[in-house]
């Protein structure tokens, strides 16, 4: 219990009074749009983690030879890892712009005493994702 | 207080590695995802041969990037997750179990990339 504000005014008596604090709800995000958004937002997180697993299993299956990783492949195929797939996709990709969104509040740049537009910051974030997206995929499919 | 030190020692080395990860998930997450858990599997895309594969990730380069892909993305997975239980969910009294298994997986999955990264034939 907190002692804030008692201190200096007054002595402890055995009346203190209990602050009065009111009671959250667990489901409080589910009140409004901007706490949903808050929420799915952070859990984009596991379908982060989700697919680092996924990753680290690939990893595993490819230095174990081609069986082991056509047996990898073929798992990958069950409708319910590709449902799985999409639904982290779209979380990730929610993840992605929000993150972009809020890179010009993260930084502000300043040019020649004029501070640089959020558009731009934000733009510019846009254009490194889809040249590094390509660049990415180019190795991948060559 | 030595505790109370620690933390605020740690706190800003977490976040900055949530942050990093958060930036790894944002720009590279997205085709990983695509390619390999859609476009390959549902044969939108050849997928690339086992030899193809394995010469790609033979190159130190791809290997470092890949240990860059698996780890710091679980650091931030780790800070959210963590905030998600306690400030969504309200699971306040299991903070401390919370925050082991949060950061305990994230170092776990960082040595298991180092691991399987390390001892590819």
């Amino acid at each position: 219990m907190t002692q804030h504000g008692t201190r200096e005014t007054t002595l402890y008596t055995p009346y203190h009074p209990r602050w009065y604090r009111a009671r959250v709800s667990t489901y409080w995000w589910l009140r409004k749009w901007y706490y949903l958004k808050f929420v799915l937002r952070e859990l984009s997180s596991i379908f982060v983690a989700y697919f680092v697993v996924i990753t680290l299993l690939q990893i595993r299956s490819l230095s174990r030879g081609p069986e082991t990783y056509a047996r990898f492949e073929e798992r990958m195929r069950n409708p319910l890892i590709i449902a799985l797939n999409a639904i982290s996709l779209l979380f990730v990709l929610f993840h992605t712009i929000t993150w972009f969104n809020l890179a010009p509040r993260a930084m502000v740049v300043r040019l020649g005493g004029k501070r640089v537009p959020d558009t731009l910051i934000a733009g510019s974030n846009y254009v490194a994702w889809l040249a590094i997206s390509a660049a990415v995929a180019w190795f991948i499919l060559r | 207080m030595a505790a109370d030190a620690r933390k605020k020692l740690l706190e800003p080395f977490f976040w900055t590695l949530f942050s990093a990860g958060g930036v790894v998930a944002a720009l590279l997450m997205p085709v990983h995802i695509f390619l390999f858990g859609l476009a390959f599997p549902l044969s939108w895309l050849r997928n690339p041969s086992h030899t193809n594969a394995l010469a790609l990730i033979e190159h130190p380069l791809v290997r470092i990037y890949l240990f860059v892909f698996c780890s710091l993305p679980l650091f931030h997975w780790a800070h959210r997750f963590r905030y998600t239980l306690y400030d969504g969910l309200q699971i306040k009294h299991l903070n401390e179990v919370i925050t082991v298994f949060c950061y305990g997986g994230a170092i776990f999955g960082t040595a298991l990339a180092g691991y399987l990264l390390l001892t590819i034939p």
